[in-house]
């Protein structure tokens, strides 16, 4: 049996000591070189799990450990080193270059007054390669599209070279076909080792790409573990509050949102 | 090579202009004075030596501050319409040394420190203010606190001079109000020399950092960096640079905005480059300012109202041709 890489415990969490509690006793593992995605209604709690796991929140109660340590006792740049984060609509204020931007990733793998060297520009470089985006890599920032720059984000993670790579909404801006890419890239990463990490509004993506899902709603976790045990036509409702509907097709379980279900209804 | 080309030119730049600064003057006439005259006159020696080297090189350190400081300001507050005269740190500095000329009678060493303990507290008002502003986006938000608290600190600077001295007080307090280099000796420069030089050297070497510092905070953090104190290092070395040359210098504005932007619109916006790359050029434009304010009439103008003048013309033409920004 294969040790976590992500162990959450009975967490519990709340915004500046409020009484609403925005994750409520929640317990998790994740096993390394997996996808792992996150599902629930808006204000579920997916974004919060995210920072808890990097570190950015402490829980107010129960403990998280990454490589079964717990988080609290790594120092800073290893914790860098360990964890990549792809936020939500990252606002980038300065017209760096593609490459610039993605060299950032190197951050943690470098001193306190040190500068990137080519090193750190070939790992960058193969980084906007494994993407797809060698080519754009002397454009400005401002000028790619809105998921040319989600891609770019991915890929200053990925410079970063984590073992747990955290990515909230990464598909949220893209087209069909980056889409096919990201989740590609996923499925490349964890044969490497990479664990992969996902929010989501999308129960599609996830029956696509992942081989662990987890259910949220107002902070608790209604199911979790295999996506095809976790994606049920029951469970989905019970997390949206609507009739979701999922079928198979070829062997491959197809989401039906609450409209086409009614129309299929009717 | 081609990398360091444009450092190469700035620097070069810099070293003729502060070689002909020596020789331009009104003395003897309103021109350049020829190298057979400054050896064979010792009047024009002792202009040389005790009036223009130490006023050039405090000149040249005022705009390498402020313009360094300008640009870690834009990057760690993640906006590139601040600077330190527009955050409250210029004008907090000028209180604290228009309190120390009027309570405690201008030593340099007191106005030097009272100047960026108010430099500090302008700044941390603004961005408290700032912070609890319930009106518009980040960037409108930190302007108009840094407008306010600047406006608190000129009307403050408006009763001390209402209760200065008039004749030996209010004309050394209307002068760093102002802003200009007219009074600087060798104590002075040398005064600010190691304070400034020490604050550059830090802002320099930690320029790389101030790309990911310019990034949002989890993004900062998941890159393993500590960027609440990274960004307090960073902030008070521009703040003590910016409140040095301002204790000497008054009030001197617009250089810490638009020279940070004319350095990204040359080197790119990664501050790797273009962080010398402002020092230089902040360093030039305030040196060519006060060759201008000194020479161009028999009564000088101030080093403040040139750098508005020229930095806010500048600024206006930037503004309208934004097109260029988008190149790179």
């Amino acid at each position: 049996m294969t040790l976590p890489i992500i162990t959450l415990s009975n967490i519990q969490f709340s915004y500046d000591g409020r009484d609403h509690k925005i994750l409520d006793g929640l317990s998790l593992e994740i096993t390394p070189g997996s996808v792992t995605a996150i599902l629930g209604p808006n204000g579920a709690g997916k974004t919060t799990l995210l920072h808890l796991i990097l570190g950015l929140l402490a829980p107010s109660e129960g403990t998280v450990l990454l490589a079964q340590r717990p988080r609290t006792r790594y120092a800073r740049r290893d914790l860098g080193k360990l964890v990549g984060l792809v936020s939500q609509d990252e606002y980038i204020p300065f017209n760096f270059t593609v490459l610039e931007y993605v060299l950032l990733g190197r951050a943690p793998h470098l001193q306190l007054l040190q500068t990137p060297g080519a090193e750190d520009t070939a790992i960058a470089q193969e980084a906007l390669a494994q993407i797809g985006l060698q080519d754009l890599q002397n454009r400005s920032i401002r000028s790619l599209s809105g998921g040319e720059r989600q891609l770019v984000m991915v890929a200053r993670a990925l410079t970063q070279q984590p073992r747990i790579l955290l990515l909230d909404e990464p598909t949220a801006h893209l087209d069909l076909s980056n889409k096919g890419r990201v989740l590609g890239l996923m499925r490349q990463l964890t044969t490497a080792g990479v664990t992969v990490v996902f929010t989501t509004h999308e129960p599609e993506l996830a029956a696509s790409v992942a081989e662990f899902v987890v259910l949220m709603r107002h902070g608790e976790t209604l199911a979790a573990g295999l996506a095809a045990d976790v994606l049920t036509s029951a469970a989905l409702s019970n997390t949206y509050g609507v009739a979701v509907e999922v079928i198979q097709v070829n062997g491959r379980s197809v989401i039906l949102p609450p409209v086409a279900v009614e129309r299929i209804g009717s | 090579m081609k990398t360091y080309r444009p450092f190469l030119l700035l620097s070069a730049s810099l070293l003729v202009i502060l070689a002909l600064s020596v020789l331009l003057g009104r003395y003897p006439t309103p021109t350049l004075m020829s190298w057979d005259l400054l050896r064979s006159d010792p009047m024009a020696r002792r202009v040389v030596l005790y009036l223009r080297l130490p006023r050039i090189l405090t000149a040249c350190l005022l705009g390498m501050a402020l313009s360094a400081a300008g640009m870690v300001m834009q990057m760690i507050f993640r906006n590139p319409l601040v600077e330190p005269g527009f955050l409250g740190v210029s004008h907090g500095a000028a209180f604290g040394a228009a309190f120390s000329i009027i309570f405690l009678g201008a030593s340099g060493i007191w106005m030097q420190v009272l100047a960026a303990f108010f430099a500090c507290l302008g700044l941390g008002l603004s961005y408290f203010v700032a912070k609890r502003i319930r009106y518009g986006g980040w960037t409108l938000r930190l302007v108009l606190a840094g407008i306010a608290v600047s406006a608190l600190f000129s009307s403050t600077n408006g009763l001390l001079k209402y209760i200065a001295d008039p004749l030996s007080q209010l004309p050394e307090i209307t002068f760093w109000l102002l802003g200009g280099l007219s009074g600087t000796t060798w104590e002075k420069a040398l005064l600010i020399l190691p304070v400034v030089l020490s604050a550059l050297a830090l802002m320099l070497l930690m320029r790389w950092r101030l790309n990911l510092l310019a990034l949002d905070d989890e993004t900062v953090f998941s890159l393993g960096t500590a960027p609440a104190r990274e960004r307090t290092v960073l902030l008070i070395a521009a703040v003590i640079a910016t409140a040095s040359v301002v204790s000497v210098a008054g009030v001197v504005g617009w250089i810490g905005l638009i020279v940070p932007h004319m350095a990204r619109r040359l080197l790119g916006s990664d501050a790797k480059r273009a962080l010398p790359g402002a020092v230089l050029i902040g360093g030039i434009f305030a040196v060519l300012c006060d060759d201008i304010g000194r020479t161009a009439f028999a009564g000088e103008i101030p080093l403040g109202i040139l750098t508005s003048l020229l930095g806010a013309l500048l600024f206006l033409s930037m503004m309208v041709s934004r097109d260029q920004e988008l190149k790179r």
